[in-house]
């Protein structure tokens, strides 16, 4: 048994569940301490006696808790994900699908859009100048004020339904990618260009041969942070449309209804895409760099 | 040595038509700098023809300018006054011609390229097709002793064998006249002395040209028909002595009285044009 012990803790499971576990059981903490006001004066109220024990129980079997307690969003995943239908409008993975195909669509136009800035950036001085600039103010912009009129714009010229939700998506995901991308095309050290330069190479095969595949591993991590931020922009989108669809809709349906469960479980499905999304990055990454001849570390 | 060309057309086909035997030839050279901290006189006034065939080390203390020139000559660096002329027409026509294999101080091999693909990357570059690419490659790689490691990346290679690698990447193209930059500062003595004999042999199967850029004196000795002496501040030739020591040299050449004599000349030649410097 301690052998056992030992081994998962020499390895990466022992801690990460350590802190999974230290997370709920300080979750369970803040649950009964948060949820004891309203249930003491329910049983007031109600004229019950009550002992620590029942009222610890009660504090975590609320309808509508101020902090709901683990199991509950638990269950409540549960009965939305394999319970239900999947076309069902209570499906938690329906809603799950219609923002992620938002983050996806807006993450693919974002981070194109990125590289095409950064491609423009690094291969012109005026656009280097002009450009920049302009990209760091539009994020200076809190997204939530933005993305009302860009839902509303687009709607005005025709566009609704996925393309404005994934443009806000974009409108986030662009820029870490052409931060990141400017730096990746810049980063050949200076022999590597004159060695180019000995060859009288066009600045076509410059970018082909040196400066892109110099720029893939500074592309995967700007990717990463893309596509978390992609998922908020998606969320973001769907608040201010009344979108009945979608995690966001699902936050906004919570919070007007007090359905405190339902936004938790909202919240933790649009944490476990996220997690997922960037893990996918990741894994894309390794197998890029692996057949780029990159050595094991 | 070369008449100035005083420009023009005419001077240039004279050169031309008396230039057959030189593949460089520099005539009051100079290059300044301009630095926040002012002027830096890299090259002052060097004047030095290269004939074909020759093994030229450039030596001097670092700050001499020695790898300045050479990447004048490969039209890396731009002079400010004098000229220069490399297969009898400007540096920037000769490297447009691919004239020159530059080998760097470091192997500048890309990470991601396996070694064949490396050696390739300047025929793709030239547009040649993937037959005889293959066989440029093979034909270079053996030519370094890499026959074999066709398929490794860099990173699975030795510091020497890496080097070896980028030689045969600046042989493949073929050239004429082949410009080294300290191509084995970075390697310890056993490797270094090997790739010497290895150089030599290559030089003399090849009969290519050969600039070649070093601090080490038994390197500069060992190696070349002809040194360059060069001392710093500002950057100027201080002396040219001829290395007449037998064609077929080995490691043992270099225990010889004339192999001494010659780098007790290279010595005398640091040290004077270095004297008033500390």
């Amino acid at each position: 048994m301690s052998k056992t012990l030992a081994r998962l803790f020499a390895g990466k499971t022992g801690p990460v569940l350590f802190v999974i576990a230290a997370i709920i059981a300080i979750w369970y903490v803040a649950a009964i301490l948060m949820n004891t006001p309203w249930q003491r004066d329910v049983f007031a109220r109600a004229g019950t006696d009550y002992s620590t024990s029942m009222l610890i129980a009660a504090t975590l079997a609320q309808e509508r808790p101020v902090l709901p307690a683990p199991h509950q969003v638990a269950v409540e995943i549960w009965k939305t994900t394999a319970l239900k239908k999947i076309t069902s409008k209570r499906s938690l993975v329906f809603h799950s699908w219609v923002t992620l195909s938002s983050t996806l669509l807006g993450f693919l136009i974002g981070t194109a859009l990125g590289i095409a800035l950064a491609v423009a950036i690094v291969h012109s001085r005026t656009l280097d100048r002009s450009l920049m600039p302009w990209i760091i103010t539009s994020q200076t912009i809190p997204i939530l004020a933005i993305a009302p009129m860009i839902i509303v714009v687009l709607n005005a010229i025709g566009i609704s339904g996925l393309l404005p939700k994934a443009f806000i998506s974009t409108y986030l995901s662009f820029f870490p990618v052409t931060v990141g991308m400017v730096k990746g095309l810049r980063s050949p050290d200076p022999m590597n260009l004159d060695l180019l330069r000995t060859y009288s190479a066009s600045r076509a095969q410059i970018f082909w041969k040196l400066r892109w595949p110099s720029s893939v591993p500074f592309l995967f991590a700007s990717m990463k942070v893309a596509v978390a931020i992609s998922l908020v922009g998606a969320i973001v989108g769907e608040l201010p449309t009344g979108a009945v669809a979608g995690l966001g809709a699902r936050l906004l349906a919570g919070s007007y209804y007090g359905q405190t469960i339902q936004i938790w479980s909202a919240l933790i499905a649009a944490a476990i895409i996220a997690a997922s999304l960037v893990t996918l990055v990741g894994i894309a990454n390794t197998i890029v760099l692996k057949r780029m001849g990159g050595q094991p570390s | 040595m070369l008449e100035t060309p005083t420009g023009g057309d005419e001077a240039l086909t004279a050169v031309t038509g008396a230039a057959d035997n030189q593949v460089i030839a520099i005539d009051n050279l100079s290059l300044t700098f301009q630095t926040a901290d002012g002027p830096v006189h890299a090259l002052s006034d060097i004047d030095l023809t290269i004939g074909k065939g020759e093994f030229v080390s450039l030596i001097g203390p670092s700050g001499c300018g020695k790898t300045t020139l050479l990447r004048v000559i490969a039209d890396l660096e731009q002079p400010t006054t004098g000229t220069l002329l490399v297969d009898g027409v400007s540096p920037h026509r000769a490297r447009l011609a691919r004239a020159y294999g530059y080998v760097f101080q470091a192997p500048a091999l890309y990470p991601w390229r396996t070694i064949a693909r490396n050696v390739a990357l300047p025929l793709e570059i030239m547009g040649l097709s993937r037959a005889e690419r293959t066989e440029r490659v093979a034909r270079n790689l053996d030519l370094v002793n890499l026959a074999g490691f066709e398929r490794k990346f860099p990173w699975q290679l030795s510091g020497g064998m890496q080097q070896r690698a980028s030689i045969a990447r600046a042989l493949a193209v073929e050239p004429d006249l082949l410009l080294m930059d300290e191509p084995f500062g970075a390697l310890d003595e056993i490797v270094r002395d090997h790739l010497n004999e290895q150089l030599l042999q290559l030089w003399a199967k090849t009969n290519k040209t050969v600039v070649f850029v070093t601090h080490s004196i038994p390197e500069a000795v060992f190696l070349s028909t002809r040194i360059v002496v060069m001392s710093p501040r500002p950057g100027r030739v201080y002396d040219v002595i001829d290395c007449d020591l037998p064609a077929t040299r080995t490691l043992d050449t270099r225990e010889t009285p004339e192999f001494l004599a010659i780098a007790h000349r290279v010595r005398e030649g640091l040290r004077a044009g270095h004297s008033y410097d500390d």
